[in-house]
């Protein structure tokens, strides 16, 4: 095998980086939900790389897991979003405020 | 190091995952979104991990991708192509992500996983299968039960109730 553990991490680390400038920056409710993808599946690319290379099965295993998990967040995320674009027309997060006191 | 298929892959994960987060238009950004889920799908494929590259295929680019898509379509057209973001949190942002990428990719550059190589043979799908039946079987049936919850919890929570009645008299 030419790709050695530390090329798939640097490139998780990258979307990691790229994950949390979205969600620091962006103010739209869907853009936020792409970044935290984003992170997710730089955690899946993880745990599927370190289970090849140790090598052990369970690495596979918990990104299965962790990718059904991540479709019943999106999901419910998205119903999130439909609601409180019903509610106020608008999906940027800073007029969601009726629970802000 | 690294041969060219793995930087082809690298290079389309994420430029699409900054196309994605950074396109004026909300569906070319789920577009884009589709492909950094698909190049994860091909780094899985080169980690000779076939069965999780299918099932990343299927359940992300195949349903979590279209649903955003649609989603994105439900919302005002001027919504979509509206940038809604702070000018003076961008330049903090990008200080964020570069500190982020700059303090990790430096950390794991100095560990011990630099070494780290393999030359034995990867794991058949077929022991994933085995244990998602023998051990892990209690968290297979725990996620089906969450799935199915959060599936429901998704319909019950984008019902609209003033249509309801409406819908009730035809």
């Amino acid at each position: 095998m030419s790709n050695e553990l530390i090329d798939f991490v640097l490139v998780s680390v990258a979307l990691l980086g790229i994950g949390i400038y979205g969600l620091s920056v962006k103010r739209n409710a869907i853009r936020m939900l792409f970044a935290v993808e984003i992170i997710i599946n730089a955690a899946n690319l993880n745990l599927v790389a370190f289970g090849r290379f140790l090598p052990h099965s369970g690495g596979q295993t918990l990104a299965l897991f962790s990718i059904a998990i991540a479709a019943a967040e999106v999901a419910v995320g998205l119903s999130l979003i439909i609601v409180a674009y019903r509610m106020y027309q608008n999906i940027d997060i800073a007029d969601f405020r009726s629970l802000k006191g | 190091m690294a041969d060219a298929v793995f930087l082809a892959l690298s290079v389309i994960t994420i430029g699409s995952a900054i196309a994605a987060l950074e396109l004026r238009s909300l569906i070319y950004g789920s577009i884009a979104l589709m492909g950094t889920l698909g190049g994860i799908a091909g780094f899985f494929l080169l980690l000779d991990s076939p069965f999780v590259a299918m099932f990343q295929l299927a359940v992300y680019v195949g349903s979590i991708a279209v649903l955003i898509l649609f989603t994105v379509m439900l919302v005002k057209r001027e919504l979509i192509f509206k940038k809604i973001e702070d000018k003076r949190r961008k330049f903090v942002g990008i200080a964020l992500m570069l500190v982020f990428m700059v303090a990790l990719g430096s950390v794991i550059m100095d560990s011990g996983i630099k070494t780290i190589t393999t030359d034995e043979p990867a794991v058949d799908f077929r022991s994933i299968g085995a244990d998602f039946l023998t051990y892990y079987w209690p968290a297979l049936i725990l996620m089906a039960l969450i799935l199915t919850g959060s599936v429901t919890g998704a319909l019950v929570l984008a019902r609209r109730e003033d249509v309801e009645n409406e819908q009730r008299t035809d």
